[in-house]
């Protein structure tokens, strides 16, 4: 890799031991995907739970701190796997809070800020067209590139934290122009999508098909008018299923005005369609072992003030089935909000247990379904019923209502 | 010195790019599945745990896997390090392509990765065969384990 003069003291460890091994990670990583030099990034977005790091994660955080780490540019986090007022109401193990908090006093001290949301887009930091990143979470990187137009790779933790410390990521992959053009056609037919249920299918279909981080598609289609939270949906989805950095909808996505726009003039190279039957064999596709649910829950992503206010508005005056636990998780901003505008205590008021900062699927969801004997879990998130089918659940994906009736009626309708 | 095994030529070497990580030999264990270590493992054991995983029930513990693709998020990137640090890694990861994040976790853990050698990892090998992998070289040298 080309590097500049500051770049050269970093690496001869002039800015500091920490500097010099964040450095040294990404030139490593650089070489491998041939990046020509580095490029400075605004912000950079790091997903480091306990679950993920458990105990050798955590000590590294520990020595990066000891050697000095400090973060160079404006570094978030992501969702994580500890509400600590909710833990032992959840049954998770008292490891985990410890943990948590020795991994959030490591990123303290190195300034973070302990945003712990996974969507940062939403309420933390607004992605800015053409502007460059350094974002894990597949979900807010495949935001930043489509929607908000800005740039990023799937930065994973230790690349975000060293992102974070340099100021700076190579240069590969989707900092290039020549990377973000589309490459699938995907001919959205006669679907009329609503719900973030919906959205998230079309993203299990796509996604699927795909399975290239390298691809991007775009998606043409009358019907395609997505609020943001269903682009989120489709998102975190898509990024889920098909380990997808970016898409193009041409007339929502601002690289794709126009789908010539979104290709640069070429031909694509792979054309799928999709349609209603493969949305609903996508819900099919999730058979319940029987009709009764032992987790719903809403999460992946973190649920917005909206979303909030239409599940308070569903679960208005209904109760809770005595056999099935229901969860939101949601970013304390949101949850604040949803304080002040009386969403939560209606939901609260159901039995919906609110959880802020985490997300379901990091919770160490493997040990609530040992623990409690969970193994239904019925759910609105396409991405959480893909990732789940790993920790020992029968995961059941389902539009919004039929998750709203399966938590108060404890059964499955379908 | 040959490291993969001392007794004959390989029966196949698969060229491609440089990788990261240093030079190992060991035993393949070959997926047509793409790859989490979030969305398919039981990190503690180092088994598959995802039921629809081609490779449900099988340890990943130091075998050199083979898949065409990743898959999912970024966890995988903590993932490995952690894992190595119980002995519960994989010795080496071969991809027909990569994403960035294997890469990541891969260089943290110090572990041997290529991608995009030919003929495709996935294709060429099964498992089973003793593989060596030698990033710096960007070869995969393969001995059979059904040709005597």
């Amino acid at each position: 890799m080309d590097l500049t003069p500051e770049e050269e003291a970093m690496l001869e460890g002039r800015e500091g031991e920490a500097t010099q091994a964040a450095l040294e990670f990404q030139v490593e990583v650089g070489d491998f995907f041939v990046a020509k030099d580095f490029v400075p990034v605004r912000t950079a977005h790091l997903a480091s739970d306990p679950e993920s790091l458990r105990e050798a994660g955590a000590e590294f955080l520990e020595e990066m701190v000891g050697r000095g780490a400090r973060f160079s540019i404006p570094t978030t986090t992501n969702a994580g796997t500890v509400d600590f007022a909710k833990a032992k109401l959840i049954g998770q193990r008292d490891i985990w809070p410890k943990r948590a908090s020795r991994i959030l006093d490591s990123l303290e001290a190195m300034g973070a800020h302990l945003c712990n949301t996974c969507v940062n887009y939403q309420t933390i930091d607004q992605p800015l067209f053409g502007e460059h990143l350094a974002w894990g979470d597949t979900g807010t990187v495949i935001w930043a590139n489509s929607v908000g137009g800005a740039r990023s790779n799937f930065e994973a933790g230790p690349a975000a934290l060293a992102a974070g410390i340099t100021g700076r990521t190579p240069r590969y992959g989707y900092h290039l122009p020549e990377q973000r053009l589309a490459t699938v056609r995907v001919d959205v037919v006669d679907v009329d999508l609503y719900g973030r249920a919906a959205w998230g299918a079309l993203g299990c279909a796509v996604g699927s098909e795909l399975n290239d981080y390298w691809k991007v598609p775009c998606l043409v289609g009358n019907g395609l008018k997505p609020t943001p939270d269903e682009l989120k949906s489709f998102g975190a989805s898509l990024a889920s299923y098909g380990s997808v950095a970016m898409f193009h909808m041409v007339g929502v996505t601002p690289e794709a005005r126009t789908a010539a726009e979104a290709f640069g003039g070429l031909e694509p190279a792979q054309q799928l369609e999709v349609g209603p039957a493969d949305i609903e064999a996508v819900f099919r596709g999730f058979v319940p072992e029987n009709d009764h649910a032992d987790l719903v829950v809403f999460s992946g992503p973190q649920l917005s003030i909206m979303e909030m206010g239409e599940l308070a508005e569903m679960f208005a005056g209904k109760n809770l089935h005595p056999d099935t636990r229901t969860l939101l998780t949601t970013s304390s901003i949101a949850a604040a909000e949803a304080h002040r505008l009386g969403y939560a205590t209606a939901l609260e008021a159901a039995g919906v247990i609110i959880l802020e900062g985490v997300c379901f699927y990091v919770m160490a969801p493997h040990e609530l379904a040992e623990r409690f004997g969970y193994r239904t879990l019925v759910t609105d998130s396409a991405k959480l019923a893909n990732i789940v089918a790993g920790y020992g659940y029968n995961p059941v994906f389902r539009p919004t209502e039929v998750c709203v009736e399966a938590a108060t009626t404890g059964r499955i309708a379908w | 010195m040959v490291m993969g095994n001392p007794e004959r030529e390989p029966d196949l070497v698969l060229k491609g790019p440089a990788g990261v990580g240093p030079k190992v030999a060991g035993e393949a264990l070959v997926s047509q599945h793409g790859f989490s270590a979030r969305y398919d493992l039981d990190r503690e054991r180092g088994l598959f745990s995802r039921e629809a995983h081609d490779l449900h029930g099988q340890s990943l513990v130091d075998r050199v896997v083979v898949f065409p693709t990743a898959k999912g998020g970024i966890a995988t990137s903590w993932m490995l390090q952690e894992m190595a640090s119980r002995q519960k890694a994989p010795l080496a990861l071969l991809f027909g392509r990569t994403n960035p994040v294997m890469v990541q976790g891969a260089v943290l853990a110090g572990l041997p990765l290529m991608h995009l050698p030919e003929p495709p990892p996935h294709e060429a090998i099964a498992t089973g065969d003793r593989v060596e992998v030698d990033p710096a070289a960007g070869t995969v040298k393969v001995w059979r384990a059904n040709s005597g």
